[in-house]
């Protein structure tokens, strides 16, 4: 029975490390080579720091970042705003229609980018709106909804009704009891939801692409254009960059909004 | 501090009616219990009172003032949940602050009234203890300090002892009676538990289906239950069935059961209610037996011996009786043996 169990536990042990490799050996490969002066990956390691310095100067690769985050902050703000106020609507009131609009949520989330970001330049087109920045942040807060809404909604199911009664038996405003009780409590769950939103904006590829204006293109568009005109590392040097900012806030966000779970 | 009067009110939630043309009087600083099945409509009349939901006609005044469209934060009024509701991501302190904070009340006024209420709950030293932190019964403490602090002119409870085991409840029970004489304050309070209404309140409202079916001191509803219902949901009753008499009612067999308000029945079938208490055990047709004595012979059947007191089930032509007698040293009855029941006229009522 012992020899079993050890087998068990090994074979577990064997598993995650697999899976772990199999998430993070392409990023840490991607790291690496953006410190390797060969640009065709000859090994061993020539270390350098010269893509990063290339990278310093590529303008467009700079103002394709800048865009981006300007798309996503813009995006995250009103996606996560908007999020949390419908699932507030959807756990508070009683209105006609309500589990239509509630099951009209999900499908959004499962159909194909591709068709999404087709549709929305079509749209966009038919009333004026156009392509560029605004029409991306506009696009990009319409797929991020969805998921801001399913993220603070189930932490609200977590947050009992009586709360908002005794708040207010307490004498609180609406607004009070919003203020001070429930959006503390889902506070974790809004921030997630704001990370989601981000994700979503930050990583988004095809939307952006169908909205997107040459002059004025998102970090994943501009460095697909740079991957067609011909791979350089500088592009290891930017990914390197986004993934260890990214990486970083997650971890600080988990750390301290204890996703997951209590405690 | 202020009286509470709800005027016909009623309420109907889709096809159930929840609350029919209810109206009582809850008298300034008393301890008035809303008592009743689930289902009865006690939780809606005190959601109402509270301003929860708003009746769908009828009037309710606090104080002198008609309140039935006023919402909740604007009644003043003080309420304990069934599972207390205590802001978990706050401390204790905090959550007593909540509704002078909400009022804007100066920090220092805050806290001196914050420490005042803990000490009335004698839970002074627990102030930046979290909720889940506390026990059940401290739990309760919190909720009570946190819903009076505010001076509210009425204090409402729904069920605040049910989430607590029996000794704790007792306990609590004595606790929470103490607190409201202390602060003198109008105080209503729905349960489904009669012995919680019987020991804690001035005034009983008993409930069902909706409808007040009756209302007085606990002695008063005790001793004489207006039906069937109230004899046997505020205690234990035999309930006998009959024909209208003059003294009482006629059973099946003929024999005459006297009962203390005869004469003001004229249905033709009428029960009366004996309380198991009152009913005396005789081995056999007894001398001391006065002739005025109401008697009935029966066969016991079961005995349940509880240290202090023994309840005895006894046949009587196939309805089955309750006699509880006080264990104080005198002979007790066998199982199976042919007995007597007696019991004095004052002690049967008639009930619709």
């Amino acid at each position: 029975m012992m020899g079993t169990t050890r087998l068990l536990e090994l074979l577990g042990r064997a598993f995650v490390g697999l899976m772990l490799a199999f998430l993070y050996l392409p990023i840490f490969i991607m790291a690496l080579m953006s410190f390797n002066a060969s640009p065709f990956y000859q090994l061993p390691m020539d270390w350098t720091t010269s893509w990063y310095e290339a990278l310093a100067r590529n303008s467009g690769l700079i103002d394709a970042t800048w865009n981006s985050l300007r798309i996503a902050v813009l995006t995250t703000v009103i996606a996560t705003i908007l999020g949390t106020a419908a699932s507030l609507a959807l756990r508070r009131y009683v209105f006609p229609g309500k589990r239509l609009l509630r099951a009209l949520l999900f499908p959004p989330i499962a159909i194909p980018w591709l068709i999404t970001g087709t549709a929305m330049l079509i749209f966009f087109f038919g009333v004026g709106i156009g392509r560029g920045l605004h029409a991306i942040v506009l696009g990009h807060v319409a797929l991020a909804l969805p998921y801001v809404i399913v993220v603070v909604s189930a932490r609200l199911e977590t947050f009992a009704p009586e709360y908002e009664e005794a708040a207010r038996s307490l004498g609180a405003t609406q607004w009070q009891v919003t203020t001070r009780v429930t959006l503390p409590w889902i506070a974790p769950g809004v921030v997630a939801g704001a990370l989601f939103a981000f994700a979503v904006s930050f990583d988004q590829f095809v939307v952006s692409y169908f909205l997107s204006t040459p002059g004025e293109a998102t970090l994943p568009v501009e460095i697909y254009a740079a991957i067609r005109k011909g791979f350089t590392p500088e592009i290891n040097a930017v990914s390197t960059i986004i993934m260890t900012v990214s990486m970083g806030s997650m971890l600080l966000a988990a750390r301290f909004f204890r996703f997951g779970g209590e405690k | 501090m202020a009286g509470v009067q709800v005027h016909g009110v009623s309420k109907t939630f889709g096809l159930h009616r929840a609350l029919d043309e209810v109206s009582v009087d809850f008298a300034d600083g008393g301890f008035y219990a809303l008592l009743g099945p689930s289902g009865s409509g006690k939780t809606t009349l005190l959601r109402m009172i509270a301003g929860f939901d708003f009746p769908d006609a009828g009037r309710i005044v606090i104080g002198d003032e008609g309140v039935e469209r006023v919402p909740v934060e604007r009644r003043r009024i003080g309420m304990v949940f069934q599972n207390y509701a205590l802001f978990p991501n706050m401390s204790v302190a905090d959550n007593v602050a909540f509704g002078l904070s909400v009022r804007g009340e100066a920090k220092t006024d805050i806290a001196r009234e914050v420490k005042q209420a803990l000490d009335l709950v004698q839970l002074e030293e627990l102030g930046q203890r979290r909720p889940h932190q506390l026990s059940g019964g401290q739990r309760q403490r919190v909720a009570l300090a946190r819903a009076i602090v505010t001076r509210p002119r009425v204090l409402l409870l729904d069920e605040p002892l049910s989430a607590l085991d029996k000794a704790l409840r007792v306990d609590m029970q004595i606790e929470l009676k103490r607190i409201q004489r202390e602060v003198g304050i109008t105080t209503i309070f729905v349960t489904h538990d009669q012995e919680e209404a019987l020991t804690m309140s001035d005034r009983i409202g008993i409930l069902r289906d909706g409808r007040l079916v009756q209302e007085g001191p606990p002695e008063e509803i005790y001793n004489s239950p207006a039906s069937e219902f109230a004899a046997t949901f505020l205690g234990d009753a035999n309930i006998l069935r009959g024909k209208a008499s003059e003294e009482g009612i006629e059973l099946g067999d003929g024999t005459v059961i006297r009962c203390c308000n005869a004469g003001h029945n004229p249905a033709a079938n009428s029960s009366c209610a004996v309380r198991p208490e009152r009913i005396r055990i005789e081995a056999a047709e007894s001398p001391e037996a006065s002739s005025g004595e109401n008697r009935l012979k029966a066969r016991v059947t079961k005995r349940i011996f509880a240290g202090n007191s023994t309840t005895y089930f006894l046949d009587r032509d196939g309805q089955t009786l309750k006699v509880l007698v006080q264990n104080s040293g005198g002979e007790s009855v066998a199982d199976g043996a042919d007995v007597m029941l007696y019991w004095p006229a004052e002690s049967s009522v008639l009930v619709a």
